[in-house]
């Protein structure tokens, strides 16, 4: 049986993480590359490295974290975070990355979801959508969620399935950084009305809202990143409760 | 010990070097005929789509190479495809290297099959020390049906044959490159079979 996944996020800047990482017996907590084996032994099943300062000017340095981190992890990854063009796709692809993730990028120009589902596949084109529910109606915000748009989220969901996304990664406004819990109706919901895998990201505090997002939000994947960072949820244990609970994951 | 990835144009390949490097293996990138021959083992890659995969292949005579190959060879996820009869995707005639078709997952689960999930049914060497129902990293829309050239088996859908076997060649459906220890074993255990499998 296919299993649910567990994917920590990581906060690039520079080639550096930059979110505070607590881990124990860490020599350089900084370095996605030791950050990323460590979660890889500890059993996440996938990771995310989300670049916040991408520039023309370090992309570079980015390249060149994605090369050492496909070097020394035997998991799979994702980077997202600047990316708008096929070239630097076919780049970090290049340099070992799993999969893109583009998120306001796709919204200017939704044609680049075809074009990179056409060149790579879709299996490799991630479509992260950050919304906001007001008043009962979830909207698309770009730039990391500081700029709003009449962009119905579920509209623009079907859109980019019928471009050639292969996966969808949500985030919730309303409930990132709130460590309340995924929101999860709308998670349901796009699981409903689409037939290409989800990610639910925003919200993550306890062990039971990540199996609350496998089961009422039908979430194929959640990531988090401070709950995991600091330590607070061991994957292990946290893999361990949801297998208790008949969700299905890998130990 | 000369390994050679074919290099045709198709997919992520830097990662299976990357695998093979941490078992301590260089692996050679080539397209060349002749390095491909006379390598020891060979592997055959391949992320994306079939036919544009397939018409890349034509165009470098690799097509015509593969089936004659005597070495042990792996194809990895499309490349294991394409060593197939046909596939679904782009109607695409493979290599005819193993006897079993291509087929799309319907509607009734989520495509593509995302993540990891077991192999189960393991009946080769290249298996030796993985227990049954070991998980394994797979992303693909399109599965070879369960047939007799099958050694190992995965369920999505229905159980579908999540690796192949015929004389020198074996395909794997999972990215052993990505599927952590366990999948590390399965490419070590490839290296350590007989020239003459």
């Amino acid at each position: 049986m296919l299993t649910k996944r567990i994917v920590p996020c990581l906060d690039i800047k520079n080639g550096r993480t930059v979110k505070g990482v607590n881990f124990v017996n860490l020599i350089d907590a900084g370095d996605p590359v030791v950050l990323a084996k460590q979660y890889a032994d500890l059993g996440a099943d996938e990771l995310v490295f989300l670049d916040i300062a991408a520039t023309l000017e370090n992309r570079g340095t980015t390249l060149d974290m994605v090369l050492k981190v496909a070097e020394q992890v035997n998991i799979p990854f994702t980077v997202g975070g600047g990316i708008s063009s096929v070239e630097h796709v076919d780049k970090l692809l290049k340099c070992g990355a799993d999969k893109v993730s583009i998120n306001s990028s796709a919204v200017k120009r939704p044609d680049l979801v075809n074009e990179l589902a056409e060149k790579f596949g879709s299996q490799c084109v991630v479509v992260a959508i950050d919304a906001k529910q007001i008043e009962g109606e979830w909207f698309v915000h770009l730039a990391g969620g500081t700029i709003p748009t009449e962009i119905k989220l579920f509209d623009w969901a079907k859109e980019v399935e019928e471009r050639g996304a292969g996966e969808i990664l949500f985030t919730s406004m309303n409930h990132d950084g709130t460590k309340g819990g995924f929101a999860n109706e709308a998670l349901a919901h796009l699981s409903e009305i689409l037939n290409i895998p989800i990610i639910a990201s925003g919200g993550a505090g306890t062990i039971q809202h990540f199996a609350d997002t496998f089961t009422k939000g039908k979430s194929d994947a959640a990531l988090a990143a401070s709950v995991f960072h600091f330590g607070e949820i061991p994957i292990k244990e946290l893999k361990e409760e949801l297998k208790k609970q008949n969700i299905p994951v890998r130990l | 010990m000369k390994l050679v990835i074919i290099d045709y144009g198709a997919g992520n390949i830097k990662s299976i070097q990357f695998a093979f490097k941490r078992l301590g293996v260089n692996a050679v990138l080539s397209n060349n005929i002749d390095e491909i021959k006379t390598a020891d083992k060979v592997i055959f890659p391949g992320v994306g789509e079939a036919s544009s995969a397939m018409k890349m292949l034509q165009e470098s005579g690799l097509d015509k190479v593969i089936p004659t190959l005597k070495q042990p060879v792996l194809g990895i996820c499309l490349g294991m495809q394409l060593m197939c009869n046909s596939s679904e995707e782009g109607n695409t005639k493979g290599l005819g290297i193993f006897d079993v078709d291509i087929k799309k997952f319907s509607n009734a689960v989520k495509v593509p099959q995302m993540g990891w999930n077991v192999i189960y049914n393991l009946k080769s060497d290249l298996f030796k020390g993985i227990e049954e129902k070991e998980f394994m990293y797979l992303v693909h829309s399109f599965y070879a049906e369960n047939c007799a050239e099958a050694i190992a088996t995965t369920d999505y859908e229905i159980e579908y044959a999540s690796a192949l076997k015929k004389d020198n060649f074996y395909g794997v459906q999972f990215h052993p490159e990505k599927s952590g220890v366990e999948g590390a074993k399965i490419l070590k255990n490839f290296l350590e079979l007989n020239t003459n499998n």
